[in-house]
């Protein structure tokens, strides 16, 4: 049975995504990722979705899922590297993940966690109470 | 089956004469096409069409293939030259009278076979017409519908105002289709040059409707998937009283007035300034003129 690796950098856990992400390979997801999250108390997580060209109702709800999954474990989840026809599929199927950070790469995304996780304190109302 | 086609041969030359005659009385159009090549196109047509009738009285036969071939070639060159669709129709219309003419003088004595014949001829030239006015049509519903990818692709470029900002201004009304192409168009650049903030600029859209607001904030969601901001510019006092009036949400989007504000906010953003180097002749209080 084939996972998907999820890498710890520093306060944050990183994971790309690809593969064709089939049903069970995402619900192994969900669960490793929030196991991890709760071992390393991480505050941010990464996915990086560049190489995914495929997208369905389902995975875009398991991104929403992981994404309200880690918030409750107190991390945000940012989105990188989504292809214009993903964007497009996501947006035509009514999922505008409205929770969710997104960068276009991942070096913005990884500034992105940097700054939520090191500046939440003085800027809140920045992220607001969502974030 | 008639026989009118006999007399039409019979006297293909005298209904030769009277048919151009008749054209140049009803169409009067000696600008467009000269009295040589016209001629020349209606012995043609009146060979084709003889030649037709003896095998069949279907328009719609092999039969008459060749003749839908050489209208439809006449339809294509009538409207490059510059003719009307009646006129162009008129063409195979006004060969009725020298034919009918010519079946009366024949049929004189058998008034029941005059009508018959005058009938079945009459319908034959009128099917004719209508084909020729039919691949006018196409022709020009061809024309129409490539102008309008033309225009698709004439009208949204994408431009990159600043490292990192793009613009999307927008010109005509908004439909279906045409938002699929800016959507697109919009997504991949934002891609190949790596942008974090896309404007896109209504100015130029005469009218918003709840269906255009609906593709504008679609695209707007697609763009923040990928992790760009988009900014809606270029809105003027009466659309944003229509938005209001509809009851459009625009909440989640970052508006403003004109395009340079957007383009102002953008720069700011990214922690960018414009600043004047040397001071204006106008007004030279403002030595240091900060714009974002």
């Amino acid at each position: 049975m084939d996972r998907i690796p999820i890498l710890k950098f520093g306060d944050c856990l990183l994971i790309t995504i690809q593969v064709d992400m089939h049903d069970q390979l995402a619900l192994t997801l969900q669960e490793d990722l929030t196991a991890q999250i709760a071992k390393h108390a991480s505050r941010g997580v990464l996915i990086d979705i560049s190489s995914l060209e495929i997208v369905d109702s389902f995975i875009g709800r398991m991104l929403a899922n992981i994404a309200a999954m880690s918030r409750i474990l107190d991390a945000q989840t940012v989105l990188t590297g989504m292809q214009p026809a993903v964007a497009i599929t996501l947006v035509e199927l009514g999922m505008s993940l409205p929770g969710i950070k997104t960068a276009l790469n991942v070096e913005r995304g990884m500034d992105l966690l940097q700054e939520f996780i090191y500046r939440e304190p003085e800027s809140e109302d920045l992220h607001g109470s969502e974030g | 089956m008639s026989v009118f086609h006999q007399v039409v041969k019979a006297n293909e030359s005298a209904i030769l004469v009277g048919w151009l005659k008749q054209m140049s009385a009803s169409t009067r159009r000696g600008d467009l096409i000269n009295d040589v090549d016209l001629k020349e196109q209606a012995s043609e047509f009146l060979k084709l069409f003889t030649e037709a009738c003896q095998k069949s009285s279907d328009v719609q036969s092999e039969a008459f293939a060749s003749t839908q071939e050489f209208l439809a070639e006449i339809a294509k060159s009538r409207l490059e030259q510059g003719f009307s669709t009646s006129e162009t129709a008129m063409f195979v219309l006004s060969l009725k009278q020298p034919i009918f003419s010519a079946i009366r003088d024949a049929f004189k004595a058998n008034p029941s076979e005059l009508v018959s014949e005058i009938w079945a001829s009459g319908d034959l030239l009128d099917q004719l017409a209508m084909l020729t006015i039919d691949s006018a049509i196409t022709i020009r519903e061809l024309t129409i519908s490539r102008q309008q990818e033309e225009m698709l692709e004439l009208s949204t470029p994408v431009v990159k105002l600043w490292d990192g900002i793009l613009a999307l201004p927008l010109i005509g009304t908004l439909d279906s289709a045409r938002t699929q192409v800016v959507m697109e168009s919009l997504l991949s650049a934002i891609v190949e040059t790596n942008s974090q903030i896309a404007i896109i600029d209504i100015t130029g859209v005469p009218t918003v409707d709840t269906l255009v607001a609906q593709h504008l904030i679609k695209t707007i969601t697609a763009a923040r998937l990928m992790g760009a901001d988009c900014y809606l510019s270029g809105i003027r006092p009466a659309i944003a009283q229509t938005i209001v009036h509809l009851g459009i949400e625009l909440i989640d989007v970052q508006t403003k007035a004109k395009l340079s504000d957007a383009f102002a906010l953008a720069l700011q953003r990214l922690g960018k300034a414009v600043v004047t180097t040397k001071p204006s002749a106008t007004s030279p209080a403002q030595g240091r003129n900060r714009v974002a």
